[in-house]
């Protein structure tokens, strides 16, 4: 009568969950469509049972998504029968803000960290679920569950809450919020067993199929529609890849990989040497570039 | 992880097989800064090739821009997550790492040493079922070592290997390392510790980190590595008194009413009695729910969702437990506070008290002594300052289910969250009741306070007036009474010079003080309600937390605040008993406005601007207001 590591983590979700549905007026879950967000509405499906999830979940739609990305999305949210509200920023439609346009620290400020504060405060939303996890990054690992954001939703690093045991601080006064993360403590090999585990539905891009792509500075980006500019010197290739991480199909890099059902997938993830940032265009430019970001109040 | 190189399903399965069976421990590194705990960690991280090639690419830059190490890689910069950290080369808050092994999962809690961020690393204790304490072998027991030790000991921590470092500076001397572990154990004989392993290491070279040293053929226990392998984990308490705070009421149409949570100890199967620890009430275990299926039987540590066989009143707040071995219920009881606040936590005070599922507002009655966790000794304290652990006797405003922390660590434990700000002021580990708790009933009065003030022809009410000193309270409370009187009212006021000559003698005027005085005026207020009386109250009341305090005495629309609004420069000006000249002239300490805080209400119902202004006037106005808002039917 022992709970598995994943047994624990489940439950320590699950807690979370429940814990945000008992004493917030307003949360949502933020949904960004990848295989953590899949974990985690996995999770809020289990938690709330036979109930829904007594929040609606929403996703920031840069409008860069692959476009498998969103048919999974609608896909999704029609089958488990809950609310989806979808954002996009006016202001970057307005202005033609693009990766390529405006570079992508701009583009990742407006269209995800801007257009992100702009959902939650016209919905007056106060707690919201992301699917962070710790392992992924350093100041992710400094981040509590609950994790206070100001009436401007910046992140504090240094004056963060105590947070002990499970007894959770959820008091904030109008105006600010928490970011709540049920998935701080799994790490990349829990979130693949889960989903192998329980059979969960994830998007088809995590599995190699020929794809066409092309080479910018060393990444495989795909072509996944006709607004990836192309350059004289470009050659558009079919390779057989895959993703480990999902965004921005401009920001995304894809790695070469023959694996093609769940078990491959799990099995390459467990031998491989890099780590799954390395494919996010958005991380590179310096090491505390997520802390930067998360002050200014992204995910 | 490195051992698995090819894709056979098989392969695969038999691997995650593996996974299934491991366990999860969660440990503590803590110590005194430059000790070394995050190079023992980074070494801990790399040794078990956990980095991936990017993680080091980033790490061999860093090493070279901030590194601390010369020309070798620097493994504290893997863990210091924080800009602010990198740069001032110390380590602000606790980061959590991940690593595992053949046999076990980790999750490393990296705390912080100085002595200003201990509310981080209580942080990271609180969750750890082991402590690694890292000391330098040069420097033996120094006070953070101490406090971290203690800290842990007082989270109840039962499991510590005591990591001796640098080890290499000392030329892998057993002797220096005997000592030590003699001084440990010498300091935490009282803490409670069931094991203490003791390993001499280096973090930065490795010896006795993963595999065990050359260096150091006299040692003959284990490397760090395998004591964190074979570590007894604290078992989540299954054996047992059945525990089951409700977290959750999950209502999925008319007909369900299951109560969500999860397990804090014991067992629980279906069919089985459960007592509601607050009603006192029992019934049955109808169903275990969850998502997968219906479940027989359930566990310490499994979120499930239970549904009794009878309709009861039990909601979030509220514990299930075996009827044989109950918790305890009780609004008194003594518990150990460490507190986190810059601001100090003041005896009766009311501050907003969360165990893990319920929330009540609760103030510290007694604080019997403070612990100075530096040197573990005792000392009489009036209130505590940031980082102090006290002692305390609580009270709560409603009843509480909990158990002895010793005995549960989930549901023995609680915050205390300050009522404006919302922070997380300290942390709370619960003794035992206090049987005063149960012994002092109320007794049943059949004449009510609606009767009373029947008789009266009136409806009770308390208007309390706040402003500084000079500022024209008592005079226009005068003028208000006589109004009301004129009006064949019956009425009291309640004068804050009046009350300190009697009740609130024994009173002088620091926060402590001041907050005690406002505790005793607020219950002369509620008698003097109950009494039936009209009651003004003229206190400068310089704290929104115990203004907040008295408001919530009283049912809604029972209490009226009125903010006298006069300027201190022109309260200087009046100065009516020349107090002002003598504070100013720093005669008199801790003076509302001149060199004790005043903090103006937010949401006052009346608020009163005495600038050229008549008293009775002024005192009309809030008549008026009573007559509009139909205080004087």
């Amino acid at each position: 009568m022992k709970l598995t590591h994943l047994e624990q983590l489940e439950a320590e979700a699950i807690h979370i969950l429940r814990e945000v549905a008992a004493t917030f007026t307003k949360p949502v879950m933020l949904y960004s469509i990848g295989k953590d967000s899949s974990v985690m509405l996995h999770l809020a499906m289990k938690a709330f049972y036979p109930a829904k999830p007594p929040f609606p979940l929403l996703h920031v739609d840069t409008t860069w998504k692959f476009r498998e990305m969103i048919a999974f999305r609608d896909q999704t949210v029609r089958d488990l029968g809950l609310e989806l509200l979808v954002h996009t920023n006016p202001r970057g439609l307005e202005e033609d803000i693009t990766p390529y346009t405006h570079g992508s620290n701009f583009y990742t400020h407006v269209m995800k960290t801007e257009a992100l504060r702009q959902a939650l405060d016209a919905h007056g939303f106060d707690a919201a679920f992301g699917g962070a996890r710790r392992d992924e990054e350093k100041s992710r690992a400094k981040e509590r569950i609950f994790s206070f954001r100001n009436q401007k939703h910046g992140w504090d690093p240094k004056a963060q809450r105590p947070e002990m045991w499970k007894t959770y601080n959820t008091r904030i006064a109008p105006g600010e919020s928490i970011r709540v993360f049920p998935l701080s403590n799994w790490t990349e090999t829990d979130i693949w067993q889960y989903i192998l585990k329980e059979r969960i539905p994830i998007v088809s891009l995590y599995f190699a199929k020929m794809r066409p792509v092309v080479d910018r500075e060393g990444m495989m980006i795909m072509v996944d529609d006709d607004r990836l500019p192309l350059r004289l010197e470009d050659s558009v290739t079919e390779r057989l890849i895959r993703f480990r991480t999902l965004g921005c199909y401009p920001l995304t890099a894809a790695i070469a990989s023959d694996a093609t059902t769940l078990e491959d997938v799990v099995a390459e993830t467990l031998t491989t040497k890099t780590s799954e940032r390395q494919g996010r265009l958005i991380d590179a430019d310096e090491s505390a570039s997520m802390e930067k970001k998360k002050k200014e109040g992204y995910f | 992880m490195g051992e698995l190189e090819t894709t056979h399903d098989s392969k695969i399965s038999e691997f995650l097989i593996e996974q299934e069976d491991k366990s999860i421990l969660r440990f503590l590194t803590c110590g005194s800064v430059d000790d070394g705990k995050s190079t023992l960690i980074g070494r801990l991280l790399y040794d078990t090739q956990l980095l991936y090639e990017d993680q080091l690419a980033t790490l061999t830059r860093d090493s070279k821009i901030y590194g601390t190490a010369g020309d070798d890689i620097d493994f504290a910069l893997l863990v210091d997550g924080l800009e602010a950290e990198r740069e001032q080369g110390i380590t602000i808050d606790v980061a959590y790492r991940f690593f595992s092994t053949q046999k076990r999962k980790f999750i490393v809690a990296d705390a912080p040493g100085h002595e200003e961020y201990t509310r981080n690393m209580a942080t990271g204790a609180s969750t750890a079922d082991l402590a690694i304490v890292l000391l330098d072998v040069r420097h033996g027991l120094r006070t953070q070592t101490k406090r971290h030790s203690y800290i842990a000991s007082l989270l109840g921590i039962k499991n510590i290997i005591l990591a001796v470092n640098k080890l290499d500076l000392v030329g892998f001397e057993e002797s220096q390392f005997r000592r030590i572990t003699e001084d440990f154990s010498q300091y935490t004989r009282e803490f409670g510790f069931s094991s203490v392993q003791a390993i001499p290491i280096s973090a930065r070279y490795g010896d006795n980190v993963v595999t065990l040293s050359d260096q150091t053929t006299w040692y003959e226990g284990p490397s760090l590595l395998q004591a964190l392998e074979a570590a007894h984990i604290v078992e989540a308490p299954v054996a047992a008194a059945f525990r089951f705070p409700v977290q959750y009421v999950c209502r999925s149409n008319a007909d369900f009413r299951g109560l969500a949570g999860q397990v804090a100890g014991g067992k629980i199967r279906r069919g089985e009695t459960v007592l509601v620890a607050k009603s006192g009430e029992t019934s049955r275990i109808k169903d275990i729910v969850t998502k997968d299926g219906s479940l027989s039987e359930a566990f310490c540590g499994q979120a499930i969702t239970i549904v009794l066989a009878d309709e009861l009143d039990v909601s979030r707040g509220d514990m299930l437990s075996s009827p044989e071995e109950p918790p305890c219920v009780a609004d008194q009881f003594q518990a150990k506070i460490i507190w986190f606040d810059s601001a100090p936590l003041i005896p009766n005070r009311s501050y907003t008290m969360k165990t893990e599922n319920d929330t009540v507002t609760a103030s510290i009655t007694h604080l019997k002594y403070g612990i100075d966790i530096n040197t573990y000794t005792r000392r009489p304290a009036r209130s505590l300052a940031r980082n102090e652990v006290g002692i305390c006797n609580l009270a709560t405003q409603s009843m509480l289910a909990f158990d002895p922390y010793k005995e549960n660590r989930s549901t023995g434990n609680f915050i205390l969250i300050d009522r404006h700000s919302n922070a997380t002021v300290g942390a709370g580990m619960i003794d035992f009741a206090l049987r005063r708790s149960s012994n002092v009933k109320w007794q049943l009065l059949e004449v009510t306070k609606v009767a009373r003030a029947r008789l009266m022809g009136q409806q009770p009410v308390v208007m309390w007036f706040t402003g500084l000193s000079g500022s024209g309270k008592s005079t226009i409370a005068n003028s208000l009474e006589k109004l009301l009187h004129a009006h064949g009212r019956h009425t009291i006021v309640l004068d804050g010079d009046n009350i300190r000559h009697g009740l609130c003698r024994d009173l002088g005027f620091t926060d402590g003080d001041r907050v005690e005085n406002i505790r005793r005026v607020t219950e002369v207020s509620k008698l003097m309600s109950e009494a039936g009386l009209i009651t003004i109250v003229s206190f400068i009341s310089p704290f929104r937390s115990e203004r907040q305090f008295a408001r919530e005495s009283f049912d809604a629309g029972e209490f009226i605040e009125i903010y006298i609004d006069t300027p201190i420069e022109e309260c200087i000006r009046r100065d009516p008993k020349g107090l002002y000249k003598r504070a100013l002239a720093d005669e008199i300490p801790n003076f509302t406005g001149v060199s004790s805080v005043y903090e103006e209400p937010l949401d006052a119902e009346i608020r009163l601007s005495t600038k050229d202004q008549n008293p009775d006037v002024l005192s009309r106005q809030v008549f008026d207001y009573l007559q509009s808002k139909g205080y004087l039917k």
